[in-house]
């Protein structure tokens, strides 16, 4: 993978950003990056898919948070979930991977399938499915230990003990999250020890560690300060292509800037879902519609 | 001290209803008025109250170290450390206060033993396995359960636990012998024996650990615990190694907390260990701790004044300092966990 | 820049396959799973063995001593024969004691609290006397004993009287005392003490009409359980020479005294049975009193903290 240096990398998300935030949504269009990913989206059969919840209903205790949700993803895309606070978009995330489980009086209905598996049905390992669904949280959550071990520990839980091996997983997964040029000196110091972009990078290398097919993130930048939040997105743009990505954001124009596909959520429903480029610039629900443009205008 | 800004103190709330009379009194000019005498009477009331904290410090050492000191000028340091017998009483005498040292230590790490890593695990259990209202019946019990005076862990180790043990190694001896090889093996238990103690003061101190390591897991961030799971960590995995080393300074705080008050606990071992102190390693002896060497003197009829009375306040500094240490430990644990979660 | 992300390496990394089904699972993951059962098994175990070896010394006690608890036994001064022996003079003479105790504790231990958590801001003075009190709470009681022979029954002259043991038990429990009612201040919200500020009350005003107020759940809490702590302690009382055999009802407060702990003391270490038992019976009423004192203690610390 292409490192190149951190300031480089600073340099083109600085340099991008006013240009994007300038851009019209069609304009946007025009990049290349972008036309892949929406051929990707287009055509709907252009990667499997490879994550697909059907007819998902969730309640707290009596309270039901999601309402029949559907949704397919694509293999190797990135999609965003958007929507108001409270519409259920991160409670739906937390159910690909049965985060779920760990709430009190919390019951999921329905079916998501990874790769034809039903994660629902008895017998499936929590265990076995967080190894292949990885998580970034909204707050970056590194463990009080070194660099080193935070990365080494979802290998370690794995039952890799040869240093070496582990060594070269943490550079590799450091690389992947850009963070290995910043801390490549410090890997025994305390990962406390980083800033607060430092760290999301962190928690996302240590996800990498474990070779997740699905990546979920949860308002991945919502703690970050905007250079960082930049770096972030250049990230998962060049993890795409190696990894399924599913990304929770109150952020549009993030959304706007790094996905394929977008779906929004209204009170625990989903409206509507389709190429990020479309629904920007000319979504079919009246409520998709009111949503963007009262944050954009 | 921060006293509040005069400006505001001087101005009383004139209860229900105001007359015109003392507001226009209040309106006079702000600076000409003197802080009220009871607010300043009431600061330094106050104030002596903390003081008296600080008295007693220095009171406890003052004696210790005054009521020893005719002692030490008898009995060198050197002789206090290094002889091997305590038998202040006898003639001739000796002060080797290490081998009360060595049993109050027996003692305590015996119950170390038993009720660190049990009330680790109950913690354990508590934090991260029990239901919300599971722990909400569990946490209070644990906190009755720690009022328990020692001297009812005393009965309970003399009249309890030394019987059970003897039956039980008795019942024992015959394998013992065959395991051993040797036909002539009777391993006995005395009465008075620094086991019996370490079971009852692990027992006293196990709700203790449990509760405060409890208090120190609750305090772990909910995310390291999900950041672990989504990384596909049994529930084992994240209870020992997220949870608890990201709790270690708290949960070492408790430990040496217990630690120490089992090295000061008086009662159970003024009952169940015996008098007669030495330096072994076999708990099943008699031996004697610090705390139980002074209640037998203090209850004895030593005459004041003599050197065998003024041993007590001599092995008393000896217990004080040793305790101070664990506590200034464990404070400062507790402080530098409390800022890392803040 | 953005070209394949980063091919981890796969060829000597002992890594299992990627993406086993679900419902597969390997051995180690198998063994990770039983771990983590056993795991649980264990702390769970431990959790009721604590309990119930808790519950095992209550019946074991409770046995013992039943059939000797009845009105003899309260309303009888201890004796030579155990089956007249009563508790009359430790049930008074801890009453007595208590009384010292809370009288002298409750006011200074408030008035402290006070002063640290409204008056001293973060000062040296204000930490050296914070880290004092959280010493001062694990010194061993014994060391107070000592404290309290050479202060109060020489020093002060008070004798081994009541007015000494309840000054020494006091000392005992102030940090209890201070610990708790900061504790409860510093709940206090601070929008609170602005607000009465800000109407022109004055510092103390503020404390005796908003604060103390509020405060007073957990204040009660912290009396209740230093009462109970004091009520229960023994090696103090016998460093500072209360006595062992009293067959009188103290009168003022420098008669001499015996306590409900130091009874149970004395009655278990001697050999007879029968004193052993009634040692059990002494135990039984200790602890009804104890435990349904922390028990309120408890009790209105859930509830405060529920409130809140």
């Amino acid at each position: 993978m292409n490192t190149s240096s951190l300031s480089n990398l600073a340099d083109k998300a600085m340099s991008e950003s006013p240009t994007r935030k300038a851009e019209t949504p069609s304009a946007r269009n025009s990049t290349p990056q972008f036309n892949v990913a929406m051929a990707a989206a287009g055509e709907q059969n252009a990667t499997p898919v490879i994550v697909e919840a059907e007819k998902i209903n969730l309640f707290y205790g009596t309270k039901q948070a999601l309402k029949s949700v559907s949704i397919p993803f694509h293999q190797n895309t990135i999609s965003a979930l958007i929507g108001p606070s409270g519409c259920g978009k991160s409670t739906f995330l937390r159910c690909l991977n049965r985060m779920n489980d760990l709430i009190e009086g919390c019951r999921t209905e329905g079916e998501v399938t990874l790769s034809g598996e039903n994660i629902y049905t008895k017998g499936v390992d929590t265990v076995m499915l967080r190894q292949r669904v990885g998580m970034v949280f909204q707050k970056p959550n590194p463990f009080p230990m070194a660099i080193w071990d935070n990365i080494a520990y979802g290998p370690r839980l794995r039952g890799i003990k040869n240093k070496a091996v582990l060594g070269e997983i943490v550079e590799e997964s450091l690389r992947g999250a850009a963070l290995w040029d910043e801390v490549k000196d410090d890997l025994k110091k305390s990962a406390l020890g980083l800033s607060g972009g430092q760290q999301q990078r962190l928690c996302i290398a240590r996800a990498l560690a474990t070779k997740p097919e699905v990546l979920l993130m949860d308002e991945p930048c919502s703690a970050l300060d905007p250079i960082s939040t930049l770096k972030v997105e250049e990230l998962m743009r060049e993890l795409r292509g190696a990894y399924t990505i599913i990304i929770v954001t109150h952020n549009m124009q993030q959304a706007a800037r790094v996905s394929d596909t977008t779906a929004f959520f209204l009170l625990g429903e989903l409206i509507e879902m389709g190429a990020s480029a479309k629904m920007f610039t000319d979504p079919s629900d009246k409520r998709t519609e009111d949503y963007i443009t009262g944050r954009f205008g | 001290m921060a006293m509040e800004n005069p400006a505001t103190s001087q101005i009383p709330v004139a209860g229900g209803a105001a007359t015109l009379g003392s507001v226009a009194k209040n309106s006079e000019s702000l600076s000409a008025t003197r802080k009220k005498p009871l607010e300043i009477a009431l600061f330094w009331i106050f104030a002596l109250c903390a003081a008296v904290t600080v008295f007693t410090t220095f009171g406890i050492i003052a004696v210790l170290v005054t009521e020893s000191a005719p002692f030490f000028r008898e009995v060198s340091l050197a002789r206090f450390f290094g002889e091997k017998e305590w038998a202040p009483l006898f003639n001739p005498p000796h002060y080797g206060v290490l081998s009360l040292i060595c049993g109050t230590f027996l003692v305590a790490a015996g119950a170390a033993l038993f009720s660190l890593p049990m009330g680790l695990l109950a913690a354990i259990y508590l934090s991260e396995y029990a239901s919300p209202r599971a722990r909400n019946i569990m946490k209070p019990v644990l906190e009755l359960l720690a009022g328990v005076p020692t001297v009812v862990y005393g009965y309970f180790a003399l009249l309890f636990i030394t019987p059970l043990l003897q039956n039980g190694l008795e019942s024992m001896t015959p394998t013992l012998q065959r395991v051993t090889g040797n036909p002539n093996l009777f391993p006995t238990i005395e009465v008075f024996n620094a086991l019996s103690a370490s079971i009852a003061i692990a027992i006293m101190t196990l709700p203790l650990v449990a509760s405060l390591c409890e208090d120190s897991l609750r305090v772990v961030p909910r995310a390291l615990r999900e950041g672990a799971y989504a990384l596909g960590a049994t529930k084992m995995e994240v209870s020992l190694k997220v949870v608890v080393p990201a709790a270690l300074s708290g949960i070492m705080a408790s430990f040496i907390l217990a630690v120490s008050r089992a090295v000061g606990e008086t009662m159970i071992v003024a009952l169940a260990a015996g008098a007669s102190p030495k330096i072994t390693l076999n708990p099943l002896e008699s031996i004697q701790t610090m705390t139980g060497y002074i209640v037998q003197v203090s209850m004895g009829d030593v005459p004041h004044g003599s050197i065998g009375y003024q041993t007590i306040f001599a092995v008393g500094l000896v217990l004080f300092c040793i305790t101070v240490l664990m506590n200034l430990a464990s404070i400062s644990l507790v402080k530098k966990y409390r800022h890392k979660y803040d | 820049m953005a070209t394949a992300p980063a091919p981890l390496p796969d060829s000597p990394s002992p890594v299992p396959p990627k993406y086993q089904p679900l419902a597969s699972s390997s051995t180690h993951l198998r063994r990770r799973k039983l771990a983590s059962t056993l795991f649980y098994l264990l702390c769970f175990g431990v959790t009721l063995l604590s309990f119930f070896l808790l519950a095992w010394i209550m019946s074991g006690i409770f046995k013992q001593g039943i059939p000797y608890l009845n009105q003899q036994f309260l309303t009888s001064f201890p004796s030579r024969f155990a089956e007249q022996a009563g508790i009359k003079s430790a049930l008074y003479g801890s009453v007595y004691v208590l009384c010292v105790t809370a009288v002298f504790a409750i006011p200074v231990g408030i008035g402290a609290a006070i002063f640290l958590q409204e008056y001293a801001g973060d000062n040296r003075f204000a930490r050296f006397v914070q880290v004092n009190i959280a010493n001062l709470a694990g010194v061993p009681s014994i060391v107070y004993g000592i404290l309290g022979l050479a202060l109060f029954v020489r020093a002060l002259g008070f004798e081994r009287s009541v007015l000494s043991g309840g000054l020494t038990l006091g000392l005992l429990v102030l940090p209890i005392i201070i610990i708790a009612t900061q504790e409860a201040l510093r709940g206090v919200p601070n929008s609170l003490r602005h607000g009465s500020y800000a109407l022109g009350a004055s510092k103390w005003q503020t404390i005796r009409r908003q604060v103390l107020p509020i405060a007073m759940p957990g204040i009660l809490t912290g009396i209740i359980l230093s009462i109970s702590r004091a009520m229960g302690e023994t090696a103090p009382l016998i460093m500072m020479g209360a006595l062992t055999y009293v067959a009188f009802v103290p009168r003022g407060l420098r008669d001499g005294f015996t306590t409900l702990p130091i009874q149970v003391f004395n009655w278990t270490s001697r050999p007879q049975v029968e004193f052993q038992a009634i040692a059990a019976a002494g135990i039984i009423v200790l602890m009804t009193v104890l435990l349904s004192l922390n028990a309120l203690a408890i009790f209105l610390r859930y509830r405060y903290n529920s409130r809140l």
